[in-house]
């Protein structure tokens, strides 16, 4: 390691680059240990057994995120259980169906790049408007009478607008994966006298499956931190009781988080709160990314 | 050697990549149960021909093959493509084994062909295994990934993947061109006793490896056979000055 | 590789028919000299097509090895002495064309006197070509020098004889004819025993890989 400094340093000419890129290190570095540092520091002490399975109390000053912390994870579930398959199908057909010079999937990569680059909070807007204004409303006209059913907030729609935002990162991701079976071993099966579709079905997404995989993760982490799109779609302030159906409104961590630093009537007396929650939060995000890393560098082994 | 029956005859065949003519008019002959070279310098077109005569150009939408190749008297491009592929077998120049167990590379073919029967596909891994001379190396690891195996052993396992089938025709596009020389030594070994189950067609801009194995060889420049004939005529008195000029290595 | 392997066990074994039918010729063509036999030197002669023949098939396998195997080290030092082995082959073979010729010539005149250095000539001289060959086969350094060592017996049996003809010869000019076939006689089996020789030095050649022709006496 300090020999590999060492010959970093052994051309003058590259000598201020490296320092530079040295120094820009070092501040990142900096800037992520004390954001940890301090989440750590003040929120550890928080986070009890009790902390984990409790509900809320005394205006969020007191008990756990249990509701929070449930919400998360249904969203999550639900979001994946919508989305991924979406998205791998997706990346299937750009880059096993369609030719290079298919026009329909040139534009839908145009659409699933443009996708990427949009506001979290204009997917929440999208999801208020299209999903609860529009497909509620109308599943509420058709088969309720109007009553209010599915036209308002919920579990269903906010992960239905994750999924959304999720869906580039799941496209990218999977296409990235499919790329890395290569042209050698698709021929190999089409020299077996395999067809299109099982040359994919039983070569490519086997042997992309971990690269799938993790795709899934990061993007299920990507949404599991987001706040502005369940932000009006489904996610509450405070429930008393946890969601039993899809149509339920639910509590969700990082709105949670938002909700105790912003409108709580007590913003000092929550704060324990909410830095045990920002902590949770994190663990669960890293350790998503975490097997996300293991379940690539397994596959990197097997591969070699 | 064997009673002399032909096999494969390819007649007035061209081939394109796109616009650009890359085989002119090959007419040539193949006979069963005989290891054919085709020989000629990067870029002749050797491999070209190799992959129309399984049809995997029809993979790459812009590569485009006219006139016929009979198998058995079967124009080729008229046969179902997934048939044809059976019949005449593939190995490439790199191995290329995919990231299964060594049992289920070898049983890829006759699963995609619908056999279910453990114990059938267990005699077809077994028997193709020890027809590739690789079975006593992997009889006790068979559950175990193909990767872990040397390059040497993964090119057997391709080979014995593509015996699997029962190919009456077998291509091998430079085989040994990734493998160090003794594994290569037991590619080629391989080869000559195959011929005995299968034709054998072998692409090699290794000059000395189709002198070695082959029993007839094929010279080709520039998209065009220049010479064909037994490899013994070839490599001691070819009629063609082009042919002598390349076996000498006086080319340039 | 076997394969390999396999074809110069093939070459080797054309060899060593090609070296048994030379001694079958010599031991023949002096027999129908000795038993008065022209019978067996017709044979002889007819026979040497096969040799002739055996020489072409093992030179044109020789150069396809080569061609197609690339052999290095002992195998190509194994091919190239093949080559070489068999010319000498051949020459002998045509040795006891001639000797078959003049022993013809001599069996339709009177006696001359009875043999006795010739047959042991032919001994030698056969001994010596089967030893040349066994030591080939079996790359054996020691009896190729043995080979070469007992030229002088065969050079010496020679001199003998040319010596005791000429004194005939000179008491009796009627016998000059009858002595010079048999002098000539003497010198084939004396240049049959050379390419014996010949043979020898390639098999050490073979072996150690030196070549010992035109030097006086071999190393051990």
């Amino acid at each position: 390691m300090t020999n590999m400094i060492r010959s970093l340093f052994k051309r003058p000419g590259d000598s201020i680059m490296v320092s530079l890129t040295f120094i820009a290190t070092l501040i990142i570095l900096a800037i992520l240990g004390v954001i940890l540092g301090t989440i750590t520091i003040i929120g550890a002490p928080n986070v009890t057994i009790d902390f984990l399975i409790k509900s809320p109390e005394a205006g969020m000053t007191e008990g756990g995120i249990f509701p929070a912390i449930l919400g998360t994870t249904l969203l999550v579930i639900i979001m994946s259980i919508m989305g991924l398959p979406i998205g791998l199908i997706t990346a299937v057909f750009l880059h096993e169906y369609a030719g290079e010079k298919s026009r329909l999937a040139n534009i839908v990569r145009f659409a699933v790049n443009n996708l990427a680059g949009v506001p979290a909070i204009v997917y929440g807007i999208f999801g208020l408007s299209f999903f609860i204004f529009f497909v509620g409303a109308q599943i509420d006209n058709i088969f309720y009478g109007g009553s209010l059913k599915w036209g308002k907030p919920a579990l269903i729609w906010a992960s239905a607008t994750m999924a959304l935002l999720t869906l580039p990162v799941v496209i990218v991701s999977v296409e990235e994966a499919l790329r890395t079976v290569t042209q050698d071993e698709r021929e190999a099966a089409y020299a077996l006298g395999a067809t299109h579709w099982e040359v994919v079905y039983r070569v490519v997404i086997p042997k992309a499956l971990g690269g799938i995989l993790t795709g899934g993760i990061l993007a299920v982490s990507r949404g599991a931190g987001e706040v502005a799109p369940v932000l009006f779609t489904g996610a509450a302030y405070f429930l008393p009781e946890l969601p039993k159906s899809l149509s339920d409104q639910f509590m969700e961590m990082g709105y949670h988080i938002f909700v105790m630093s912003t409108q709580s009537h007590d913003v000092d007396a929550t704060k324990p709160i909410q830095f045990a929650t920002t902590l949770v939060l994190l663990l669960l995000t890293f350790s998503l990314n975490f097997v996300a890393v293991l379940l690539r560098r397994r596959i990197r082994i097997t591969r070699r | 050697m064997a009673e002399e029956r032909l096999k494969i005859e390819v007649k007035n065949l061209n081939f394109y990549y796109g616009n650009v003519l890359a085989l002119k008019n090959i007419n040539l002959t193949f006979m069963d149960k005989f290891v054919t070279a085709i020989i000629g310098p990067s870029g002749c077109g050797k491999s070209t021909f190799l992959r129309t005569l399984n049809r995997m150009h029809e993979l790459y939408p812009d590569q485009r093959v006219e006139g016929e190749a009979l198998l058995e008297g079967q124009n080729i491009f008229l046969l179902d493509a997934m048939e044809l592929r059976s019949r005449i077998g593939m190995v490439f120049q790199r191995p290329n084994p995919f990231s299964k167990s060594i049992f289920e590379n070898v049983a890829f073919g006759p699963r995609i062909r619908g056999e279910k029967s453990m114990s059938v596909l267990s005699g077809i891994v077994e028997d193709s295994l020890k027809k590739a001379g690789l079975w006593d190396e992997v009889k006790d690891k068979l559950k175990e990934s193909a990767y872990a195996l040397s390059g040497g052993q993964q090119q057997r396992l391709c080979i014995a993947r593509a015996l699997a089938v029962n190919p009456e025709v077998l291509l091998f596009d430079e085989p040994t061109s990734a493998l160090d020389p003794i594994a290569t030594a037991k590619i080629e070994e391989l080869i000559v006793q195959l011929k005995k189950i299968v034709t054998i067609i072998i692409v090699t801009h290794n000059m000395q490896q189709a002198a070695r194995i082959s029993d007839n060889t094929i010279f080709m420049m520039l998209g065009e056979i220049i010479e064909t004939g037994p490899t013994d005529k070839i490599f001691t008195t070819p009629k063609e000055k082009l042919t002598e000029d390349y076996i000498t290595g006086r080319f340039g | 590789m076997s394969l390999f392997d396999d074809q110069l066990k093939t070459l080797m074994g054309k060899i060593l028919e090609m070296g048994g039918l030379v001694e079958v010729a010599i031991r023949d063509s002096v027999r129908s000299l000795v038993d008065r036999d022209s019978n067996i030197a017709e044979e002889v002669i007819k026979r040497d097509h096969i040799i002739n023949a055996l020489d072409v098939e093992i030179d044109e396998e020789a150069i396809k090895l080569i061609a197609r195997m690339q052999p290095k080290g002992g195998d190509l030092r194994f091919i190239t002495t093949a080559m070489k082995i068999t010319t000498d082959l051949e020459r002998m073979g045509d040795m006891c064309v001639n000797i078959a010729n003049r022993a013809l010539e001599i069996n339709r005149e009177p006696i001359l006197k009875p043999y006795i250095d010739i047959p042991r000539m032919r001994e030698i001289t056969q001994g010596m070509t089967r030893d040349a060959l066994d030591a080939f086969m079996n790359k054996d350094q020691k009896l190729a020098t043995d080979v070469i060592m007992r030229d002088d017996e065969v050079d010496d049996l020679k001199y003998g004889i040319v010596e005791e003809l000429l004194s005939l010869m000179m008491l009796d000019p009627s016998k000059i004819m009858r002595g010079m076939r048999i002098i000539f006689i003497a010198q084939y089996l004396e240049r049959i025993a050379d390419h014996a020789v010949n043979i020898a030095e390639m098999v050490i050649y073979l072996v150690a890989g030196k070549i010992i022709r035109h030097t006086k006496y071999p190393e051990e």
